[in-house]
């Protein structure tokens, strides 16, 4: 069966990189100029010969994501179930060979940090948890699904990669979106990063995306995680899977995350740093790219940070998000996966949303009607 | 005072024949003003968007005022089967058995499911309701459309949210021309003149949502909007003159063949 993989081989990560920093300022305008920017396009975006156009750059993608989105912004809150996990990843505080206390909710305590996330106004919610298939398997998830989708209109995940049926499965009990990260698209460092368990498998998870799509499902979320290996080359990488999935799973809607490697105990520092200028550069290249894709932001970024991204193309926001199995009401002491930067409670992002101008959507789906 | 050119559809009348969209506002607040500067007395609504077991739902609140119709919205669905759900649950939930039914697979173009559409148009006409559906300008599905029992068509001028214009003018002009229930162009409009072309065509009416609401001044830009389908149906009634290839000689030069 085709994938992603076909494409992926095509271009040697280092063909990639050297492609991309040989770019220069009159790629960069042509980059501007064009209504539809294609791939050569999207590379000079993102090349340092993009920094001087920085501001350009902000004030399209601000008026494309309006145009697109309106002036709004969706809510969503994540809710850790599981920290266990047989995977080594050498950034993850829940990663197999940590010394942590772990723990897996379960249905009552799993109803009780529903209590409280609702309480906040959130309706989209995001499952998480490591990959531990005899504790968090297809069946604890599926009944996870079942135990809260009376409560949240929209539910996504972000777990360990499944086979397609087993997507099916989730997706018939009201399953929505499904969030896989690549980490790096470069193969040995994603091999050096996890050495160990069944994500260490790189193809398996790079065909992830390929395997959801054909499972029918609503949204996949793309991204690699900034730290690891040059964010230039892994971000193209993300926008070519992205392009790949757009033409072949036409019914199915995408999404972009930004995580950028935050510190937790006994963890890794990045490898490659990726600025705060670097970070905004690249949220407006891809939505010069793609004005379709939703662009998302969670509490890894600080307070001002997030302030102002806002209006630059980002879609959708967590807020007040807790990154431990438990951590809203029940054991609010577990360790956290990694650290959180913008604490502030919900309410007050709200706010600041409103502020600027934004409308704040809680609610942007009926997870009923395509069960 | 009561116009006399009103629009009629099922079973309710409208004196003004520009529709607003609800979604894209900055806020439930400014979406109401701008409601109110366009006229409008028919707006849609996103079923996804709105909950209905919350009593203090900003969109919900934004729109009660007994001079508005509520019309839920499908979007978000991708098939028939999908729709005909969603319609039911809007139905109870707003209290209507009105629907603008929106079936578009593909979340990018949001470009409406010809074959989807018309099955569960069939379905839904059966149950009762008042389908408003949204399709591409395309001649013979509105026909077909009609023959199921539709109480309007709503084609599009362009691709959705993307303020172009009347891409597909050619081909409203022949479902306007054919059409026995009324047409309502939707989507594309990006300008009052976009609306006042649709509405000199002899469109019945139009639907506008992000040209107004990302607008710098959505109050502004509605009152724009009543405006320009105000003109463009009063041109439409005194009959355009019709546009001259060449001008006419003022000394023909075949009338000595006359005298």
């Amino acid at each position: 069966m085709s994938s992603f993989r076909d494409t992926f081989e095509k271009y040697p990560w280092t063909h990639v990189l050297e492609s991309i920093m040989d770019k220069t300022s009159n790629d960069v305008i042509r980059a501007l100029e064009r209504p539809k920017p294609n791939q050569e396009d999207l590379k000079a975006l993102i090349a340092p010969a993009a920094k001087p156009f920085l501001e350009e750059m902000a004030q399209k993608s601000s008026i494309i994501t309006k145009k697109r989105f309106g002036n709004t912004m969706q809510m969503f809150a994540p809710m850790y179930l599981s920290n266990e996990c047989q995977n080594i990843c050498t950034y993850c505080g829940f990663s197999f060979t940590n010394k942590i206390p772990r723990r897996t909710l379960t249905d009552a305590e799993i109803l009780e940090e529903v209590g409280y996330i609702k309480s906040k106004g959130f309706e989209h919610i995001l499952l998480v948890t490591g990959e531990a298939n005899a504790t968090v398997g297809v069946s604890y998830l599926k009944n996870a699904i079942q135990l809260i989708r009376n409560h949240f209109s929209n539910i996504s995940i972000e777990v360990q990669p499944l086979d397609q049926d087993e997507y099916e499965l989730l997706i018939d009990e009201g399953l929505y979106a499904v969030l896989v990260y690549q980490e790096t698209y470069h193969e040995m460092e994603y091999k050096k990063h996890h050495p160990k368990g069944k994500k260490s498998n790189f193809f398996y998870r790079l065909e992830t995306p390929d395997r959801l799509g054909r499972a029918g499902v609503h949204k996949i979320g793309l991204g690699a995680l900034f730290g690891l290996e040059d964010w230039r080359a892994d971000s193209f990488f993300t926008a070519l899977h992205l392009s790949y999935l757009k033409k072949t799973y036409w019914r199915t809607k995408f999404s972009i995350s930004f995580p950028r490697l935050r510190p937790f105990s006994g963890g890794l520092e990045p490898k490659v740093a990726m600025t705060d200028r670097d970070l905004v550069q690249l949220i407006c290249a891809y939505r010069l790219f793609d004005e379709d894709v939703e662009l998302s932001i969670s509490t890894r970024e600080n307070e001002k940070f997030r302030d102002h991204i806002v209006n630059l193309g980002i879609t959708s926001m967590s807020a007040e998000s807790k990154t431990n199995p438990g951590g809203y009401v029940v054991d609010k002491q577990s360790l956290d996966q990694f650290e959180i930067s913008d604490e502030r409670p919900t309410e007050e992002i709200a706010t600041m949303l409103r502020n600027q101008g934004i409308d704040v959507v809680w609610k942007d789906w009926e997870n009923n009607w395509a069960k | 005072m009561q116009n006399e050119d009103y629009l009629k559809i099922a079973d309710k009348k409208f004196q003004s024949r520009l529709f607003v969209g609800t979604g894209k506002f900055s806020s439930a607040t400014l979406m109401k003003e701008a409601i109110k500067a366009s006229g409008s007395e028919l707006v849609t609504v996103a079923l996804k968007r709105v909950d209905a077991q919350n009593e203090e739902d900003d969109l919900l609140n934004g729109l009660q005022n007994k001079h508005l119709n509520l019309l839920p919205n499908t979007s978000g669905v991708r098939n028939a089967k999908e729709a005909v759900f969603a319609a039911e649950l809007a139905r109870e939930a707003l209290e209507t058995n009105w629907v603008k039914l929106e079936i578009h697979p593909d979340p990018n173009y949001l470009l409406p499911d010809p074959v989807e559409t018309l099955k569960a148009t069939e379905k839904l006409v059966k149950k009762g309701f008042v389908v408003m559906p949204y399709i591409h300008a395309d001649p013979v599905l509105c026909k077909r459309l009609e023959d199921i029992g539709v109480q309007c068509v709503m084609p599009l001028g362009a691709p959705i949210g993307t303020n172009k214009g009347l891409k597909t003018f050619d081909f409203l002009e022949i479902i306007i021309a054919q059409s026995t229930v009324p047409v309502i162009v939707d989507a594309g409009i990006g300008a009052p003149s976009h609306a006042a072309a649709a509405m000199e065509m002899g469109a019945d009416a139009v639907l506008v949502n992000t040209a107004i609401a990302v607008s710098n001044n959505p109050v502004g830009m509605a009152k724009a909007f009543k405006k320009g389908v105000e003109a463009g149906r009063e041109a439409y009634l005194a009959s355009l003159a019709n546009i001259q290839a060449k001008a006419e000689a003022s000394s023909p030069l075949t009338s000595f063949l006359y005298e």
